[in-house]
């Protein structure tokens, strides 16, 4: 009379992973990290949008739905965060974070609803009114934005036990915490059964139906929990690093970039949500400092801030071509040389051909 | 094979990486400020940024060049924007902090950057100084201690607009029945002018029409087809980027709205905004807060030294004395000025000074006719004195005309019809700013 387990099992190296990883977040970046610039401007946006990008992964790595308009989402869960916490007075912040993600989930769930009938590059025109959507009904209703004249809100501070968190590394804790139980979370659901009905609909979904698997629960179901992660990432990212609202920061170009993130890092992995945010935040940071450093004075500025993006389209192509599974997997065989261990991931990376195959 | 070029590859980044640790000091026993250059080159602001931005770094040059401020040598460092209010706030910190010394002022050239940055200028202890641009109810002194818009704010730039208007149709009496379009881009800066518009047309009993523009703002067809239906006296126009500034005014020619009714915004009054229009653009009103030209003595010192020499910032020398760079030196100029006030006001003559320090030499500022005209920029910008209640400084605007080549400017500098009312409806805003976060608005004696 066994039901389907509710928790993944562990294995070996999941814990070694973990520990390692909590190792590094807690004990090992606060003793070594200093500067605030790297809290404010590295960690705590990578975890934001990396967050972001595993709710693109599920709807999109796992469930094979092209789905555009995750910064949508995240504008939702920024704005229904700051209400939340300005008009509940007694609801902890954990709470209204929580709550937020359910109200961009169910947004998720409305947006979702043309994946019923399109696919493909078709669902991604389709789900791109809900970047559209959001954005302007938060713009054109003032109470969103507490009918502030200017339209740009400055978000509270975070209250976690009747202390407010303000400096970097506190909330760094905070975001590690979350943004911690939230992969988890991904993972169990991913490496589970919910995972793979998502998987079942992305390779086939005629077959995946066949099988009893119904398409429109998950199918939605999938939206929703992406949505739900994109508006906590939202959240966390207006009050952690932004620390001011407004409709503009959440445009068609963060969708964007969030979409790169989980193509670079690779579809179907959860590390690769992490791996590329890494890339797409950080890499035109890097190229910035070397050209600003390096080239100083010796090469007109314009020229400088122009060929890094040339040089960052370029390095996205290549590795596009050599590449094609995403850095995630990149990063398996480097560790697999450097351990000699044959990582056997019970998730195993989606071919592009088969989010293309959808299109078709 | 295939493993050397992972390898490769990932040595590659290690090295890239490894790379933002090693700032090249600029080591020299000299005493020196440091400032930063928070630029934006790349994307649909260019113009702005090349121009704001290379102005600013050609006056620091210029200053070194003259032996520094009291013999304070100033140093800068640069972080590319892309006018991104995310990337703004990473280039805010990293721009802070440089061989231990930190930033006295930060310049974001844009709204949305400086929002994203405004509240933690308190806290770092720098200036946030607005050229023009930003925050309104920043000019409250009282509640925003560290944040300046002085070369005025947009409310006076609007009510100015509209007083412009006014003197056009043959007074304010004239002004009733009159109609207005406010074509603005759909973004906080588009409907920042707004709240102040509203209350002088409802005043004067104008008809008030707001149609905005989707970011970017290069489809305006439908917009324009709505102009034509409404039929208005003026539009006031309130774009950002060339390509939507010049759009406008080829849609205007298309439906046939006369050029001389519309009025652009300080951030589409420049000549990169004018050119792609060609002569769709003849005849369209401007407002500036510093005047273009290379008549000033101080652009032509720059160019002869900084320029001569080959120091100079702009790839093309034809763009010093233009609109951007023009505002850009007057930016700068402020810096310099309020470096110099706080060096004699902290007894710092020839050594650096703080953030705390340099808000005291920015909040003295006064830029008497007299003044400017030793600094040689006089008549390119309004004089103007900064108090610790009033960070608006001047408050004036001059209106300017595009004749197909180049701006002519058609009023002196003026002030609102009412700068009482202005005043207090940003005293208003920021107080309902200070109460819902608890701020006490500082004691001005």
């Amino acid at each position: 009379m066994r039901t389907q387990p509710v928790f993944m099992t562990f294995k070996k190296d999941d814990i070694i992973n973990f520990v390692v990883l909590m190792t590094l977040a807690f004990i090992i970046i606060p003793m070594t990290v200093k500067t605030d610039y790297w809290y404010t401007s590295i960690l705590i946006p990578w975890l934001c949008l990396s967050l972001a990008a595993i709710g693109q992964q599920i709807v999109m790595g796992y469930t094979g739905q092209l789905a555009l308009g995750a910064a949508g989402f995240m504008a939702a869960g920024a704005f229904a965060c700051f209400n939340l916490v300005l008009r509940v007075p007694d609801l902890p912040f954990v709470g209204a974070l929580a709550l937020s993600g359910l109200i961009a989930a169910a947004f998720g769930i409305l947006f979702g609803l043309p994946s019923l009938r399109v696919r493909g590059i078709y669902l991604m025109v389709a789900t791109l009114a809900s970047q559209f959507f959001i954005i302007w009904m938060i713009d054109k209703f003032g109470w969103f934005k507490n009918y502030d004249t200017s339209g740009i809100i400055t978000t509270q501070d975070i209250v976690i036990f009747g202390k407010s968190l303000t400096s970097p590394m506190e909330m760094f804790f905070v975001l590690v915490v979350i943004v911690t139980v939230l992969t988890l979370l991904a993972m169990n659901m991913a490496r589970g059964s919910t995972g793979r009905r998502w998987m079942a609909v992305r390779d086939m979904d005629i077959a995946a139906e066949s099988m009893g698997i119904s398409l429109l629960r998950t199918k939605l179901q999938a939206f929703a929990i992406s949505a739900f992660y994109c508006g906590v990432a939202g959240a966390l990212f207006a009050f952690t690093y932004l620390k001011s609202l407004e409709p503009v920061a959440f445009d068609i170009k963060l969708s964007f970039k969030i979409l790169f993130m989980v193509i670079l890092g690779g579809l179907g992995t959860i590390n690769g949500a992490f791996i590329g945010a890494a890339f797409i935040l950080l890499f035109p940071v890097v190229l910035n400092t070397v050209g600003n450093n390096v080239f100083h004075g010796s090469i007109d500025a314009t020229i400088i801030s122009a060929t890094e993006q040339v040089v960052f389209g370029v390095l996205i192509i290549v590795f596009m071509i050599y590449e094609p599974l995403g850095m995630a997997k990149l990063w398996d065989s480097i560790k697999q040389r450097l351990f000699g261990r044959n990582s056997k991931e019970s998730e195993a990376p989606v071919d592009q051909a088969d989010v293309g195959k959808q299109g078709s | 094979m295939k493993h050397r070029r992972q390898r490769n590859l990932v040595l590659t980044f290690i090295a890239a990486a490894a790379s933002i640790f090693m700032f090249t000091q600029n080591a020299s026993a000299q005493e020196s400020q440091y400032f930063p250059v928070a630029s934006s080159r790349v994307g649909p602001y260019s113009a702005m940024g090349t121009g704001y931005y290379g102005a600013q770094i050609d006056y620091m040059n210029y200053v070194n060049m003259n032996g520094g401020v009291n013999g304070v040598m100033l140093t800068w460092q640069e972080c590319e924007t892309e006018y991104n209010a995310v990337k703004t706030v990473e280039c805010y910190q990293r721009l802070l902090e440089k061989d231990g010394q930190r930033i006295v002022v930060f310049d974001t050239l844009g709204t949305p950057g400086a929002y994203a940055v405004i509240n933690r200028m308190a806290e770092d202890q720098v200036v946030l100084a607005q050229y023009g641009y930003g925050r309104t109810d920043a000019a409250d002194g009282r509640v925003w201690p560290w944040v300046f818009n002085a070369a005025s704010h947009y409310w006076s730039q609007i009510a100015v607009k509209m007083k412009f208007m006014a003197e056009q149709e043959g007074g304010i009496d004239k002004m009733k029945g009159k109609k207005i379009v406010h074509l603005h881009i759909d973004s906080a800066y588009g409907r920042e002018p707004l709240p102040a518009m509203r209350k002088i047309a409802e005043d004067w009993g104008v008809t008030l029409v707001e149609i905005s523009i989707p970011p970017p703002g290069l489809e305006q067809q439908s917009q324009w087809l709505q102009i034509r239906r409404e039929n208005p006296d003026w539009v006031t126009f309130w774009g950002a980027g060339s390509g939507m500034n010049s759009t406008a005014m080829t849609n205007a020619a298309r439906v046939g709205f006369p050029r001389e009714r519309m009025i652009y915004v300080t951030f589409g009054a420049a000549e990169e905004d004018m050119y792609p229009a060609g002569d769709a653009a003849k005849g369209t009103y401007a407002m500036a807060n510093a005047l273009p030209g290379d008549q000033y003595p101080l652009v032509q010192r720059i160019k002869e030294q900084v320029y001569g020499s080959g120091k100079g910032n702009l790839a093309d020398e034809k763009r010093v004395g233009s609109v951007y760079w023009n505002r850009g030196l007057g930016a700068a100029v402020m810096w310099v000025e309020a470096l110099r006030i706080a060096q004699e006001m902290h007894n710092k003559v020839g050594k650096a000074v703080t953030g705390a320090e340099f808000r005291d030499g920015y909040e003295a500022l006064n830029m008497t006719e007299e003044r400017l005209g030793e600094i040689g920029v006089k008549g390119m910008v309004a004089p103007f004195a900064i108090s610790c209640a009033n960070h608006e400084g001047a408050g004036k605007f001059a209106m300017m005309q595009w004749d197909g080549t180049k701006f002519v400017q058609v009023t002196d500098w003026e002030a609102p019809l009412d700068p009482g009312f202005i005043r207090k409806l940003v005293e208003e805003s920021a107080a309902k700013f200070a109460s819902e976060n608890n701020i006490t608005p500082k004691q001005c004696s």
